[in-house]
């Protein structure tokens, strides 16, 4: 086996006012490196100007999620060992403005997150004596695998609907909605249709399922949002219907 | 990426990637899903000519045969056998889709995929069956 791999990555420095432009570097290939422990090598002993971000290192936090040799993916979670004899190519992640090297602009993401109200609404607040809010196993069930989610924006750079329409609500945050629209403590599916019922909503997506593939937490987005079309399209049809028998 | 977001000093210039238009042949998933989509002008060109077989049906044996030896010249048939193909490629995958937005529950059991998509399967082979049946019948 090769002592060391070479990574090429996607260095834009905007007060050079220049193109990004790929570097390379030779680090160590060792069995227990992951791609963001190239990154911390290359950053501490060859060049500290190198920016990218990370936090946790066990795949919770989401915040090392770059395109490894064109696919998204958490580099903390991608083994140097599987890319040998490489090169391995670190971009930063697609469909996303770059602000330095591997550092995206993510503010159109957390905006559209915020958008689909990601907590429980309630029309009529139930008082403290009349107990707790139940739920069986069933239930929690029904919308558990939405709320492991990470928001590590993996599914938006694997979604070529984004890409070309920026306006598109996306994978994770109509998951997230979804998520809130099956808790049965939760009043506020009419809100959430309104919003994303529409052409940057759900009917944006054209269920390429690439979302679903590639999350790193298997919450299936494009499950989730085949769900909401179902449920937007009865909507629909129920909305007609009462409109014709007034 | 919206162009209304926060800009500031610290962010002098992003740098946005343009999508190429040939961005779908990078991947073999993303062709299968181009082909997909394509194969929709297929499902509508069949949907026409359902259309024009029964306005055909409805004007008499003439109107009928005319078209029926329209249908028999050889560039329609090489036509309408790709069009099948693609009808029937944008079935199977439409159908194996079926489970991703249908969750049906009878009382606390979760009916599996393979049952909501083989359901569709099985009710998709009947029709069929029965308009057969009825074709070679009448």
């Amino acid at each position: 086996m090769p002592k060391n791999i070479t990574l090429e990555v996607l260095r834009y420095l905007p007060e050079n006012g220049a193109e990004p432009v790929f570097q390379e570097y030779e680090v160590p290939l060792r069995a227990d490196w992951v791609v963001l422990d190239a990154l911390n090598h290359i950053k501490d002993y060859i060049d500290g100007t190198l920016s990218y971000r990370w936090s946790c290192r066990m795949g919770v936090c989401g915040s090392c999620g770059m395109m490894v040799n064109g696919e998204p993916i958490l580099t903390c979670a991608a083994f140097l060992e599987a890319f040998a004899p490489g090169p391995i190519r670190v971009e930063p992640l697609a469909h996303f403005p770059v602000v330095r090297d591997l550092v995206v602009e993510m503010n159109d993401f957390v905006n559209k997150l915020k958008n689909v109200k990601p907590w429980v609404i309630r029309k009529t607040e139930k008082l403290l004596s009349e107990g707790e809010h139940r739920q069986t196993p069933e239930e929690l069930a029904d919308f558990k695998p939405y709320t492991m989610c990470i928001n590590c924006m993996l599914c938006y750079s694997a979604c070529p609907v984004y890409g070309l329409e920026p306006g598109f609500t996306g994978p994770a945050a109509l998951a997230l909605a979804q998520r809130y629209n099956l808790d049965n403590r939760d009043q506020g599916n009419d809100e959430r249709m309104e919003a994303l019922s529409n052409d940057e909503g759900i009917w944006a997506c054209t269920m390429v399922g690439e979302c679903s593939e590639v999350c790193p937490k298997d919450v299936d987005p494009a499950g989730a949002i085949q769900r909401y079309k179902l449920a937007g399209a009865a909507d629909w049809w129920k909305s007609l219907i009462t409109r014709k028998s007034k | 990426m919206d162009s209304s977001s926060d800009y500031s000093l610290h962010h002098p210039k992003w740098h946005r990637d343009q999508k190429p238009i040939f961005w779908w042949i990078r991947r073999w998933v993303y062709i299968c899903f181009i082909a997909r989509e394509m194969t929709s002008v297929a499902v509508a060109y069949s949907a026409v000519l359902l259309v024009l077989l029964y306005r055909a049906l409805q004007s008499g044996p003439e109107a009928y045969t005319e078209l029926m030896a329209c249908l028999s010249h050889p560039a329609m048939i090489v036509i309408n056998v790709f069009a099948l193909l693609a009808v029937l490629y944008h079935s199977i995958t439409w159908f194996n889709l079926s489970p991703k937005a249908m969750v049906v529950r009878l009382g606390r059991w979760r009916v599996p995929d393979l049952m909501i998509a083989g359901g569709n399967y099985a009710a998709w082979f009947v029709i069929s069956a029965v308009i057969t049946w009825a074709y070679l019948a009448g």
